[in-house]
């Protein structure tokens, strides 16, 4: 097969003597078959019309990929295939082979006309992503090279491989590799709703969803992650089930946020509430506008002027209502006025610039950063910390954490932004999901270190089951 | 109603989210798509509010005299010049049929010397707040601090290449030891540390959208949790 490009070229002789040797280690069966297709396939018909090459010049075409597999690609929404293939005994140097490509068709005798996908050389797969599903495809790999002839002309010489099929694609119900996720998944959330419902009750009744679960989690995942889950339960949930009261570990800057808002009232300032630079799709901005409800209550009882700055339209509309809402449930709806929440830009540099500007003019006595936040944050904290304000940052960007460690004056690290409304709240239900947040933590706790164990001893305990145990411990 | 149906429709999608992710099935395959579409369908209209609103608020601050009125007429001016050149370039776009954004427009040129030298000096700013926010971080008051001081200074030392030449030439070690140093610190306990974090936020986020999901959590929607 021959598809003709004029070039230029200063090392036509050295290309020539690399083609020969290539020659030399190519199969003469992949050669006489390599050759017969790429005359009878009609590309190639049609570029040797248009310009005729001098065959003594032309070296023999690369070997081609060899056991070429094509299948649905599993776990995805469909459409899509993959093509796998071993490499051509000639896929050594760049030159030799400059790559491959994928073909299509829908019938086994071709035409081949579809390429779908390219690889460069070493690479055995390539994805097919523009199938219909349902319909029959045909694959061919063909492994291809540059090359020029006497007269300065790029030919592209190309051998096909053996052609698979048929293969057809569909669309699956269950993504098999989130199957460890959805296990962790359930059970935080399982200890999570447990500790809701215990919260809600004060008692738990639920032994028996309990060991459902668990039979569950055997019959249709693994009976050694079921075991592993009875036994953290146990030991993790005694206390649960005897109805003791819930205690929750104090964190640092959710008790310091009526502190802060005290120490503005006293100073007759007022207080920046900053929510980050994303919208409501995020999942930060909501915990944000969480936290805002709260502050904006105590705020109103303490009757100090609170602003809430915003970078998006959607977050001042929801800053609006929540802030209404929460001065209303202080008894103080008069004192509330839309301006306090304001839009400023969308742009994130045009925002830290604004921001900056008023921190610096109205010298406010305390500011919250609650939200995500970008490389805006130390700009942002540092200034805060310039005019004297109290600080108290919260955010799960881990790479912004540092910043706000380093220059505010308490900071939720990461999980606390979202534990912060639910623990200003100190509503049952919601302080019963931070307990079950812990129990989730804990499990984790539990299935490292004995994943670290089983992994650990796997290097002198040699045998099979504990091979089999270990492949539950791994994470793709 | 005001506070139900947007409860309704945040369980709805939350609901329709979680399992997506786990179904790549049609039509729950397509949920984050379209979830997608229509947020960004949204905010395309709700930027009109917020121009709206900075627009109130400037020329309210104007009409009172407020102080720091004259950033509002700053503002004012700047938002219409910008909407005044970028409106005549899109159309002239759209009838010499080129971009908006082709070079020798208004809209390129303002956004070439303007906007983007702006966003570059407040982003150059960080070089100087990293500086101030390092040495009060940096300072050895206490065991932890003393570490933090110990730990940074091996890695800025380890990824500048000055004491490694030095080291080097001296004879004192025939390997790059600085960046050694810094890259084990990098690879082993800062991962380590970013991964808990990453664990704990993960548990966060699970723990966040159950509450939004049952209607535990529903300050966000302006209701009483």
């Amino acid at each position: 097969m021959t598809l003709t490009r004029t070039a230029n070229s200063d090392d036509r002789m050295q290309r020539r003597q690399r083609y020969k040797n290539a020659h030399t280690r190519s199969s003469s069966i992949a050669l006489a078959l390599t050759l017969l297709c790429g005359l009878m396939s009609p590309v190639g018909a049609l570029a040797q019309d248009e310009q005729p090459v001098d065959s003594a010049a032309i070296a023999p075409p690369p070997a081609p990929a060899v056991n070429v597999h094509a299948e649905d690609t599993p776990n995805d929404k469909g459409k899509s295939a993959t093509i796998t293939w071993e490499l051509s005994p000639d896929d050594t140097s760049r030159g030799i082979i400059d790559g491959y490509v994928v073909l299509r068709s829908e019938s086994p005798s071709g035409p081949f006309v579809d390429t779908v996908g390219k690889a460069t050389i070493g690479k055995t797969e390539s994805l097919d992503n523009g199938a219909i599903d349902g319909v029959e495809y045909f694959y061919r790999v063909d492994a291809y090279r540059f090359e020029i002839d006497a007269d300065g002309n790029q030919t592209f010489v190309a051998s096909p491989s053996v052609v698979w099929g048929p293969t057809t694609t569909k669309a699956q119900w269950f993504n098999k590799k989130l199957g460890v996720m959805l296990f962790i998944f359930l059970i935080v959330a399982f200890s999570i709703l447990q500790f809701i419902t215990q919260a809600k009750t004060g008692k738990s009744n639920l032994w028996m969803a309990n060991i459902l679960f668990i039979i569950l989690l055997g019959f249709f995942y693994s009976w050694v992650m079921a075991i592993i889950a009875a036994i953290t339960m146990v030991l993790f949930l005694k206390d649960f089930y005897s109805g003791s009261e819930i205690f929750l570990r104090k964190i640092a800057g959710i008790e310091a946020v009526e502190e802060a808002i005290g120490r503005a009232t006293e100073m007759g300032k007022k207080i920046f509430f900053i929510p980050g630079i994303q919208d409501m799709n995020d999942v930060q901005t909501i915990a944000g506008m969480a936290i805002l409800g709260r502050v904006a209550q105590v705020a109103a009882e303490y009757e100090t002027w609170l602003e809430v700055p915003v970078s998006k339209s959607m977050v001042m509309v929801t800053a609006q209502e929540t802030m209404k809402d929460a001065y209303s449930r202080a008894g103080r709806p008069d004192m509330f006025q839309e301006a306090q929440v304001h839009f400023v830009t969308e742009d994130q540099f045009g925002y830290a610039a604004a921001l900056d500007g008023m921190f610096v003019r109205e010298k406010p006595a305390t500011i919250f950063f609650m939200g995500a936040f970008f490389a805006e944050s130390l700009i942002l904290a540092e200034t805060g910390n310039e005019v004297g304000a109290i600080q108290i940052a919260g955010t799960a960007m881990p790479s912004q954490l540092p910043f706000f460690v380093a220059a505010c004056d308490y900071t939720l690290l990461g999980e606390e932004l979202f534990a912060a409304s639910a623990y200003l709240s100190r509503e049952p239900r919601q302080l019963g999901s931070l307990k079950g947040q812990d129990v989730g933590k804990a499990l984790f706790l539990v299935a490292m270190v004995l994943g670290l164990i089983v992994v650990l001893l796997g290097e002198v305990v040699d045998l099979p089951s504990w091979l089999y145990l270990q492949q539950y411990f791994k994470v793709d | 109603m005001k506070r139900e149906i947007p409860l309704i429709i945040t369980s709805i999608a939350g609901i329709v989210f979680a399992v997506s992710y786990f179904i790549p099935h049609y039509p729950f395959g397509k949920a984050e798509n379209i979830f997608g579409d229509w947020i960004s369908i949204v905010s395309a209209f709700a930027i009109w509010l917020g121009m709206l609103n900075l627009g109130e608020v400037s020329l309210r601050k104007i009409i009172r005299k407020t102080e720091g009125w004259q950033l509002g007429v700053i503002v004012l001016v700047s938002m219409l010049v910008m909407l005044i050149i970028g409106f005549s370039s899109v159309f002239n776009a759209i009838s010499s049929g080129t971009s908006h954004m082709a070079p020798g427009t208004g809209l390129k040129w303002m956004y070439d010397y303007t906007f983007s030298p702006l966003s570059a000096t407040m982003f150059s700013m960080l070089a100087f707040f990293v500086a101030s926010a390092s040495y009060r971080a940096f300072r050895a008051r206490s065991l932890e601090a003393t570490l933090l001081l110990v730990t940074a200074f091996f890695v800025m030392v380890g990824r500048v290449p000055l004491l490694d030449p030095i080291v080097n030439a001296l004879g004192i070690t025939d390997f790059p030891f600085f960046s050694a140093v810094a890259d084990w610190i990098m690879t082993y306990p800062n991962s380590a540390g970013q991964r808990a974090i990453m664990i704990g936020i993960a548990l966060g986020i699970t723990s966040s959208s159950l509450r939004i999901i049952l209607g535990i959590e529903r300050s966000h929607v302006g209701g009483d949790a």
